[in-house]
């Protein structure tokens, strides 16, 4: 790895460093108001700073309160889970067919310059899918399917939303927690605004004002017909790309704007706009951890958590980066080195934008699938097998590393039921997290959770790899065919998007399976880790003394780690061995 | 042994086994392999059949292990089992009717409210209460102690077991249990194990060892079809192995017995746990309630020191100590006259010509005359009314003494003597109670494993608090009534705290139920042994203790056998993934770490080492994972690392050495 390499990844950890803890506890005032902090017993204290006031309540109290009056929301009203879980459905239900709407009569609406017509009942629908559940799988190309309206009143507008909706079920889950004998896990409805509101816009709006600085481009304009540089003529795409861009990463969306994604130069002109855009997709994820600690009365539960997380994402940045900047080990037996070294840019670019280089794509690549972004800066599919792999199993751990906005924290709480109830044990009580007891009916939802992704990855890849139409999309047949197919559904299952390439993923039985697959890939763990918040906020706590598991340690951390590894390396190993771990091995 | 190998064979009943899930699949898949391996011998290779054979029989084994394990854990309890059967064998019970006439009737057709007159030498024919009489009981057929006991009518000691012997006199006992439902009966079903209900940590356990089954079972099923797109097909016989060798098998086959064994210790202990759920309650306890008497002091408070007042000799007062407590057989008045030879090198000699003066309840003294002089011992206030009715003078000091012992938490004796015919208070004897040793250290243990300790005592807080600093407790309850108990254990619980504590009187009843473990004392009233979840039979309360001490160990072995069986897959995965596929994909035999010399061995060898796990954890299983005082961190620690870490290097080194043997055996 390159000095410069070196330095990128510093200078992401030193920004990151900086950023958790503030909008850690700007995450956890916005959500511990006092209209969401009502409970059965007043004297129990439940968000962090109990009933109080957030920063910035002159300017977006009297926005939410329209939104409430406008939408005849009562922002007082306490939800039991299943009213908050049946608010989530209902949400999304609404979404997927608004969307699907859209897309269908962009043709007849305005700000459509390059005059598109509506797109094909089988996209829209995967494409509305595809928003709605925070994947942005896309099997169209953005800028010859999408007019402006449907990207800026659509798509972007799903980029919002379902990323405020995976917050409000993190923040749910973390009620459960904190709450004791308490029935209700907060108001959905407030929870959506507020996360919209204070966190997700103005976050955005200073972004995209930072990328239009760096190049980013910003118009409703028509395509601009010019001659490329070989002669032939070209159109240059206009579109309203930093605003978009902004929430793709924060909501750890991915969408892109063009086909190419994050690799387009008006998407992600430079080496500074690849790193903020990392910076991004990374930032609430991580400082949810925080939050989390805020929620706990007790920072260090959430540096444990947080432990975990980075070890993972570290870890899987570093191979990435690693693994690309060293190329093809075949090269070293003809005494050619391919690697990349300091003015050298080197190492595997097959696929690669050399503005960005092999490393710095390496550690997008593992940042992307680490959060359920599933942006791409390059072609995860030239990667090398390693490389290729540490996308994949980076989505296969569920998204834990730190994973989606929302969905990483939820996701990693409930490996850490697993690793209390797994190793709570040994210390001779029945286990117990944050003082509430690991029982039955948790485990019972913390496995249909783990299940979920695992039925739809292995079941629908494993017909797929024998069905004559869906093998038939295969670019590479052998060991690399394996993991287009798996990756399709690894990334579909855990709501990344993230795309291999090379399959040929827009025909009836993909739009069909990975459609089912994104929906029940969200939507049936969603309702898991909520059913889990409203079990746990029933219980009463038990107190922390010496005979209790410590979850706020360094061994935890590790523990947590090796769980999540354990659990995922043994459901997954033996595919990963066919491709993957194969392809690298023989080259 | 013997028996616990036909049992075995007779567990492997599959409507036995379904109860158990992963062992179930095992079953299943060792009935498949077999078929197969029937199906299969004529059109196979030799080497095809003694591989499949051998998985399938050590498939067979596998199962095998897992009901040989519980059917060990289980054949302790039998053999105790068979004993109490013994002592309830039919009796003719003499039922006394209301209008005074007698009838005999079998024990095994009594009715509760039967009233039955049992005279020495007769065994009790059912459980109940004594109305009338008193009579010493030999009760060793359930407690194993064979010192009779007294049983009486009213007060604390009237409770009586069906299948106990009445040793002396004649006692009416109402029946208070239906024959069938006996303590005995219950106590046997217990100890056999029969009605065994899983707990609810076991039943969590259960569901999450389910859930990983079915994501290995996907994980084997959906593999075939990678295999087949890879062009390596792989045998049935190999997938059965590699899903035996995924799934949870130690822990599963180990669970039930470590529960029955859990159980055991228990009953080696003599407490019988009405419940597996008290049992993992104990575990979880936070706050011990324990009585004072009898399970932090010494049932009997001790003479601490002699106290003269003014004017009079230590060793003058020590002397008459002694003299006047030689007729008392107490054991205050023994500790006295232990008191005064140990340290002031008296001797404890009758004194020829001397009439000794009992202690009794009405004088409250004890004493000695000779020669015209006489010594008395006593209350303080019952020496008093002795010297002033024999006129004389009561010092100022001595009442000060008194005081200032009762202060401390002690009692005051008074000594006082009439020497011809001058009565003089020679001065005080301190009495207090004596906490009994190593208590201190056994609390400090409990403090570092979380676990508050409350005395309950029914003394003023001034001694209540004397003696709970003496001893170490966190906390105590002075001069506690019932309700004081209930309302100790309710606020306790609020702050979701579990509660254990023991108790005999009718009066604990409330209290016993409430707490989430409740140990009455075997001595104790039908109410109280009907409102706890668990029975000391030794009426022993320091066992609190252990018991917590045991629900700890069951949790803990059931944790630690969890975490080493999810921990072994890792090497299982690196040894059959490369035998499957390193044929058709050579690059993968890099992944052969432990190098095994070929594939069949290699999968054999995970199979059988799989299987011989189990054997050799049964020990364990049933001892239970060592039990250490220390705080939850440092228990985390250290069984982490020898079953976390352990678990994940272990079986790399067993599949190499039962590879090296399968390989020297020529199976390849």
């Amino acid at each position: 790895m390159t000095a410069d390499a070196w330095a990128q990844l510093a200078l992401l950890v030193v920004l990151l460093g900086v950023s958790i803890p503030v909008l850690g506890t700007y995450l956890a005032r916005v959500y511990s108001d006092a209209h969401t902090t009502l409970v059965d017993d007043a004297s129990e204290p439940v968000g962090p700073s109990g009933a109080g006031a957030a920063p910035g309540d002159r300017i977006f109290l009297p926005v939410e309160r329209a939104l409430y009056r406008l939408s005849g929301i009562d922002p007082t009203a306490e939800q039991r889970w299943t009213t908050y879980a049946r608010s989530v459905l209902a949400f999304s239900v609404v979404s997927v067919l608004g969307l699907y709407l859209l897309q269908r009569i962009q043709g007849a609406l305005p700000l459509n310059p390059n005059e598109l017509t509506a797109v094909a009942p089988a996209t829209a629908f995967n494409t509305a899918t595809s928003f709605v559940t925070n994947t942005n799988w896309q099997s169209y190309s953005g800028e010859s399917t999408m007019s402006y309206l449907t990207q800026m009143g659509g798509l972007a507008v799903q980029n919002f939303v379902s990323a405020a909706v995976g917050l409000a079920v993190a923040v749910a889950l973390m009620r459960g927690l904190v709450r004791r004998r308490s029935g209700t896990l907060g108001n959905f409805w407030v929870d959506l605004t507020r996360g919209l509101v204070r966190v997700l816009l103005p976050i955005s709006i200073a972004g995209a004002l930072v990328f239009v600085s760096l190049g980013m481009i910003q118009n409703v304009n028509s395509n601009v017909e010019a001659v490329g540089l070989a002669g032939a003529p070209v159109a240059v795409p206009g579109g309203p790309l930093a605003s978009q861009e902004a929430i793709k990463q924060l909501g750890t969306n991915g969408g892109g704007f063009f086909n190419a994604n994050a690799a387009h130069p008006f998407s992600n002109p430079s080496g500074l706009s690849n790193l903020l855009s990392i910076y991004l997709l990374l930032v609430i994820p991580f400082s949810l951890t925080y939050t989390f600690g805020r929620f706990t009365k007790d920072r260090r539960q959430g540096f444990a958590v947080l432990g975990a997380m980075v070890v993972l994402w570290l870890g899987s940045a570093l191979a990435a980066m690693t693994f690309e900047s060293d190329g093809n080990p075949q090269f070293d037996r003809y005494g050619v080195t391919q690697q990349a070294d300091d003015g050298v840019v080197g190492g595997n670019l097959e696929g690669k934008e050399i503005r960005f280089g092999s490393p710095a794509s390496g550690l997008y690549a593992a940042s992307t699938t680490g959060t359920s972004t599933g942006a791409v800066n390059s072609a995860h599919d030239s990667f090398t097998p390693a490389g290729g792999a540490v996308s994949l199993v980076n989505m296969m751990l569920g998204e834990v590393s730190p994973g989606g906005v929302g969905a990483g924290l939820y996701g990693v709480l409930v490996f850490a039921l697993f690793a209390v109830f797994i190793a709570g044990l040994m210390v001779g009580r029945t286990p117990e997290y944050l003082g509430k007891k690991v029982q039955g009916t948790e485990i019972k939802l913390a496995t249909i959770f783990i299940l979920v992704p695992s039925v739809l990855i292995l079941c629908f890849a494993s017909v797929a790899v024998l069905l004559p139409t869906a093998a038939s999309s295969i670019l590479k047949p052998g060991p690399h065919g394996l993991s287009e197919i798996v990756y399709a559904y690894t990334s579909a299952a855990n709501n990344n998007g993230s795309a291999f390439g090379g399959l040929t993923a827009s025909t009836d039985w993909y739009d069909t399976t990975l459609g089912v697959t994104m929906l029940a890939g969200r939507f049936l763990p969603i309702v898991a880790v909520l059913a889990i918040a409203g079990s746990l906020a029933r219980k009463q706590r038990v107190p922390v003394g010496p005979g209790t598991f410590p979850t706020n340690t360094p061994l935890f951390a590790g523990l947590l780690t090796g769980v999540i590894v354990i659990i995922v390396g043994l459901t997954y190993f033996p595919v990963v061995a066919l491709g993957p771990i194969v392809e690298q091995l023989s080259l | 042994m013997r028996p616990a190998l036909a049992d075995s064979l007779r567990k492997l009943d599959p409507r036995h086994m379904v109860r158990n899930p992963v062992m179930f699949v095992v079953e299943v898949g060792s009935v498949y392999v077999t078929a197969l391996f029937v199906v299969d011998l004529s059109s196979s290779t030799t080497q095809e059949n003694v591989f499949a054979g051998l998985v399938a029989l050590w498939l067979w084994f596998t199962v095998l292990f897992a009901n040989f394990a519980e059917a060990m854990a289980e054949g302790r309890g039998k053999a105790q089992a068979d004993s109490l059967r013994a002592a309830r064998a039919d009796t003719t019970a003499h039922v006394r009717r209301p209008d005074g006439t007698m009838e005999e009737v079998s024990s095994s057709k009594l009715a509760v409210g039967d009233l039955v007159v049992v005279s020495a030498g007769e065994a009790i024919p059912g459980d109940g209460t004594v109305v009338e009489g008193i009579a010493s009981v030999d009760e060793s057929a359930i407690t194993g102690e064979s010192a009779p006991v007294i049983r009486e009518s009213g007060g604390d000691r009237s409770a009586v077991t069906g299948g106990t012997r009445v040793l002396s006199d004649q006692i009416v006992v109402e029946i208070t249990a239906k024959p069938g439902e006996t303590f005995l009966d219950r106590m046997i079903s217990l100890v056999e194990g029969a009605d065994r209900q899983k707990t609810p940590n076991e039943i969590a356990l259960n569901i999450l060892l389910a859930g990983l089954t079915i994501i290995f079972l996907l994980a084997v099923v959906t593999l075939q079809p990678f295999a087949i797109y890879s062009d390596a097909r792989q045998d049935i016989v190999v997938l059965v192995a590699l899903l035996v060798c995924l799934i949870p098998t130690t822990i599963g086959a180990l669970l039930s017995a470590i529960g029955i064994a859990g159980m055991d210790r228990l009953v080696q202990r003599n407490v019988l746990a009405m419940s597996g759920r008290a049992v993992e309650a104990a575990g979880d306890c936070q706050t011990l309630l324990l009585d004072k008497t009898g399970t932090i002091t010494l049932g009997n408070r001790q003479a601490a020191a002699f106290l003269p007042v003014p004017g009079v000799d230590e060793l003058e007062i020590a002397e008459a100590a002694l003299r006047s407590s030689q007729a008392d057989e107490t054991p205050e008045g023994r500790s006295i006259v232990t008191l005064a030879v140990e340290r002031y090198g008296l001797r404890d000699e009758p004194v020829p010509g001397a009439e000794l003066v009992p202690f009794t309840a009405q004088t409250r003294m004890s004493g000695i005359d000779l020669d015209g002089t006489s010594v008395r011992k006593g209350a303080a206030d019952a020496v008093k009314r002795w010297v002033q009715a024999e006129g004389g003078e009561v010092p100022h000091a001595m009442e000060t003494i008194a005081h200032g012992i009762a202060s401390e938490g002690g009692t005051p004796l008074a000594v006082a003597e009439r020497r011809d015919g001058a009565l003089r208070v020679l001065g005080v004897i301190h009495l207090k109670d004596v906490v009994k040793s190593g208590m201190r250290e056994r609390f400090d243990e409990l403090r570092r494993m979380g676990i508050r300790t409350v005395m309950i005592t029914g003394d003023n807080p001034l001694t209540a608090k004397a003696i709970a600093e003496e001893a170490g407790v966190d906390d105590f309850l002075a001069e506690a009534t019932p309700e004081d108990k209930m309302a100790l254990i309710r606020s306790e619980q609020a702050g979701g705290r579990l509660v254990a504590m023991t108790g005999d009187g009718t009066n604990d009843a409330p209290a016993l139920a409430q707490a989430d473990v409740g140990v009455a004392m075997n001595t104790g009233t039908q109410a109280a042994k009907e409102a706890g979840n668990m029975i000391d039979l030794d009426s022993n309360p320091t066992k609190l203790i252990e018991i917590v001490e045991i629900g700890k160990q069951l949790l803990i072995t059931r944790g630690s056998l969890t975490t080493f069986s999810i921990a072994n897959d890792v090497a299982k995965y690196f040894a059959i993934i490369p035998a499957m596929f390193s044929g058709v994909l050579p690059a993968l035999e890099d992944l052969n770490v432990m190098k095994l010399s070929s594939a069949n061995s290699a999968i054999l060898s995970a199979v059988i080492f799989n299987a011989l796990i189990i054997v050799g954890l049964i020990p364990l299983a049933l001892r239970g994972v060592r039990f250490q005082p220390l705080s939850a961190a440092a228990v985390l620690r250290r069984n982490l690392l020898i079953y976390g870490l352990g678990g994940l290097v272990a079986p790399f080194i067993g599949i190499k050495l039962i590879d090296l043997v399968v390989t020297a055996l020529g199976v390849n």
